[in-house]
């Protein structure tokens, strides 16, 4: 009997291994693919996108060798993910039809949308139980306590992290899903947090968002053109710290989950909204005149003292009252419904990178939990800082040089 | 009880079939990832169109597309025409499904089955010399057998013992005996949770055994051992009126008598490869479900009976297959019985005096978490456990 024929030019069907274009849909990548070759992670100066998934774990192991596969198994999914394949070599819908396939299958069809994925270590990490007691660098230690903090220790701290942003949710989610049922035995999910709308922008081709108060933020952020200013303020130089040569060409990830007390804010007249943010609602220009990017006058005299109040939102976070420090914030708005009483579960998801957070946060965030007129509408519900490993190089993995 | 029951393995037990699937190919998770290792395969009315009749060895994947208007199927058969490498079956007009395969080298036969029916239409294929190493398994039928005699021992053991302690139970019930009988419930229970995916396959018994006061539609009677349960501990219960002796007899007979025709009908099942594999991966999932989360013993707390019962039966049908599935996947073996000991572990550390756990009230969330991690550490190679044994 016939039949058996090659196919002319038969076409290869990819074993698979991409879900781009599946079912017959055309998607289209939005710029090059993130990786995590190179000296630095994606996800940091990359442009923010429009949507996050970010999730803090327990190592629940206590094998170092299972951390160590851990990691390299979620550098080879995340990989393929960011390049807009599968998490696994076959795929969604293809292996033993007796077997779970090794993806979860939401994101057949999907673009890349952008996505980037950005894995930090916790301080717990290096509590003994994977002999890193004398790898961690002293200011990787957990947050002090700040003013009026309300920290949840469910919403706090990890051993692990891993940020997932994407310009669509369920690519996010899709990633975090999926590393964390690869880390099932290994890692158990201690809180994530969704995110929309970025409220900063890292790269000077995007607008400055506007965060729930619906007010521009994060204009004087580092942005990715800055090559200087990144060197200065965000990457980890080798001899920063003598315990922490291998997080040279890395960064430090401070999150905060700061809810903001909606209702209130939005009984609040204009003429107070913009005395406590220090910036016009709707240029962002600084109270002081000129516009968004104008470099705020803190001098300039009015009737009744500065035209930006001292205490203003700006002026306590601005880089002149914080000896020059800057940081690359990299966060989003949150809504995680409502609460009891009807108000809105919501405010601001608090991501940013930096060199030293020493220096370049916990100086700042104690000035601003005393002093800014805005703390009166925001509470501290989350804390945790991470290192986040420099990029990978020839084969390796996220972490590698840790576990050298 | 869960309100999905897990319908393939219902549908063959009731029919009192076992159909040993064994195939003698060993298909694997990892596919080939260079395209020359999938093939693609047009299986319309008249033809079986394949887009190359070689592969090189290792895992191959045949893509068989129905193009036809007849259901199909797609094999890959030794050279002799009769031995089954891999198959893939039921694909309805115009669906996709994967074959894959780990083949050497070699030369094979192919058949698409359009209709279901005849020999199929068949051609050559070849297999050609490659460097990927390939795993032969070896003839399984002694080891499939074995598992099936062990399983079906297991379970016909445990419904004897669940109808003993049941009708101890019900006469502890029925005069009133409360202490007694709160004492008896959660052991003569355990016996039901260990077997429970196949109780629960018996979809006219589970219901009427097994249901909690939320399963119910409006309507619908109350019966069984949840029923008993609460009104023996209804201190949780809002305006709770406690049960006559008249309705206690009442759910005591219908239990008795269900359990009764549970043990009849356990006497004369068989069980494949695969059913025994997926029993222990449900087991597991009645643990995620209803267990760690403390919902099925609602009113007694017991629930860690529960667990360590459907823990004890899982255990078993994955003992049972172990020497099958170290001849196909040695570190998937290891993997599962290392992780059965640590979940093993965090249970013990609840354990109450000779045979009794730690009521599910007194567990704190930090020691419900670590259950839950430990459940989901061992769920995870088990999903795998059903495709290997097939292997």
């Amino acid at each position: 009997m016939g039949g058996l024929g090659v196919l002319a030019g038969g076409t290869a069907l990819g074993v698979g291994a991409t879900r781009l274009g599946d079912d017959g849909t055309t998607a289209t990548a939005t710029g090059a693919p993130s990786s995590f070759a190179g000296a630095h992670q994606p996800g940091i100066v990359t442009p923010a996108q429009d949507r996050l998934h970010f999730a803090a774990f327990d190592v629940i192991t206590r094998s170092r060798d299972d951390l160590v596969d851990l990691l390299r198994r979620w550098t080879d999914a995340g990989e393929r993910m960011m390049r807009g394949e599968f998490a696994g070599p076959v795929g969604a819908t293809s292996g033993p039809y007796d077997a779970p396939p090794d993806d979860t299958g939401e994101a057949i069809g999907l673009p890349t949308a952008g996505l980037s994925l950005t894995i930090g270590v916790g301080p717990s990490l290096f509590d003994g139980r994977f002999g890193l007691a004398g790898r961690r660098p002293a200011v990787l230690e957990r947050l002090p306590h700040f003013p009026a903090d309300k920290l949840d220790p469910a919403r706090s701290d990890g051993d692990l992290c891993v940020q997932a942003c994407a310009d669509d949710p369920q690519v996010a989610v899709h990633a975090i899903r999926n590393l964390a049922r690869i880390g099932f035995g290994a890692v158990s999910v201690r809180w994530s947090q969704l995110g929309f709308g970025r409220t900063s922008s890292t790269s000077t081709a995007q607008q400055t968002p506007r965060n729930l108060f619906g007010f521009k933020d994060g204009t004087a952020n580092v942005k990715a053109e800055e090559a200087d200013a990144l060197d200065q303020h965000v990457w980890v130089a080798g001899d920063d710290d003598p315990r922490g040569a291998w997080l040279a060409g890395g960064s430090y990830l401070v999150a905060r989950r700061i809810n903001m007390n909606i209702e209130t804010w939005d009984r609040q007249s204009l003429r107070d909204q913009e005395t406590i943010i220090g910036r016009t609602k709707a240029e962002g220009a600084p109270m002081s005149g000129g516009g968004e990017f104008t470099e705020p006058d803190f001098a300039l005299p009015g009737r009744d003292g500065p035209l930006i109040d001292v205490a203003s939102h700006v002026r306590m976070a601005h880089p002149s009252t914080n000896d020059d420090h800057r940081i690359l914030r990299r966060g989003y708005n949150f809504v995680d419904g409502s609460t009891d009483l009807g108000r809105l579960d919501a405010g601001l998801f608090f991501l940013a990178y930096m060199r030293d957070p020493a220096r370049q946060y916990v100086p700042m965030q104690t000035k601003l939990a005393k002093q800014d007129l805005l703390s009166e509408y925001l509470q501290h519900t989350g804390s945790a800082l991470f290192a986040v490993p420099p990029g990978v190089s020839g084969g390796g993995f996220v972490g590698e040089s840790l576990f050298a | 009880m869960t309100p999905v029951t897990r319908r393939p393995l219902r549908a063959a037990l009731l029919l009192g079939v076992a159909p040993l699937a064994i195939l003698t190919g060993c298909s694997t998770n990892n596919a080939s990832s260079d395209d020359s290792r999938l093939v693609s395969v047009d299986s319309s009315a008249e033809a079986c169109t394949l887009s190359s009749a070689e592969a090189p060895a290792g895992n191959l994947t045949f893509r068989v597309k129905n193009t036809g208007s007849k259901v199909t199927e797609f094999y890959l058969l030794a050279s002799d025409g009769l031995r089954i490498i891999g198959e893939v079956e039921n694909i309805g007009p115009s669906l996709t499904r994967d074959l894959v395969v780990s083949a050497k080298d070699g030369g094979y036969i192919t058949a698409c089955k359009p209709g279901m029916k005849g020999t199929g239409i068949r051609a050559d294929f070849t297999v050609t010399p490659s460097d990927q190493d390939v795993t032969v398994a070896a003839d399984d039928a002694q080891l499939v057998a074995q598992a099936n005699r062990n399983y079906r021992a297991y379970v016909t053991d445990q419904s004897a013992q669940l109808l003993e302690k049941t009708q101890e139970f019900v006469k502890l019930y029925t005069a009133g005996e409360d202490d007694a009988a709160r004492e008896l419930y959660p052991r003569a229970r355990v016996h039901w949770e260990r077997i429970e995916t196949v109780a629960e396959s018996f979809g006219d018994l589970d219901p009427r055994m097994d249901a909690r006061e939320a399963d119910l539609e409006a309507g619908q009677k109350w019966t069984g051992w949840h029923a008993i349960e609460k009104d023996l501990w209804p201190q949780r219960a809002t305006g709770y009126t406690a049960l006559t002796t008249a309705q206690r007899t009442t759910l005591a007979n219908t239990l008795l008598a269900d359990t009764r025709t549970l043990d009849t009908r356990v006497q004369d099942l068989t069980y494949s490869a695969d059913q025994i594999a997926n029993g222990s991966r449900g087991l597991l999932e009645e643990v995620a479900t209803g267990k760690v989360t403390g919902e099925e013993e609602y009113w007694s707390r017991t629930d860690l009976w529960d667990f360590q019962a459907n823990v004890d039966g899982a255990k078993v049908a994955f003992d049972g297959l172990r020497d099958l599935v170290d001849s196909k996947d040695a570190d998937l073996g290891t993997t599962i019985q290392t992780r059965f000991e640590e979940l093993q572990a965090l249970l013990d550390a609840q354990r109450v005096g000779d045979d009794g756990f730690t009521t599910y009230d007194k567990l704190t969330p930090a020691q419900v978490k670590a259950l839950s991690d430990a459940v989901n550490a061992l769920s995870e190679p088990l999903s795998q456990l059903t495709a290997v044994v097939l292997s």
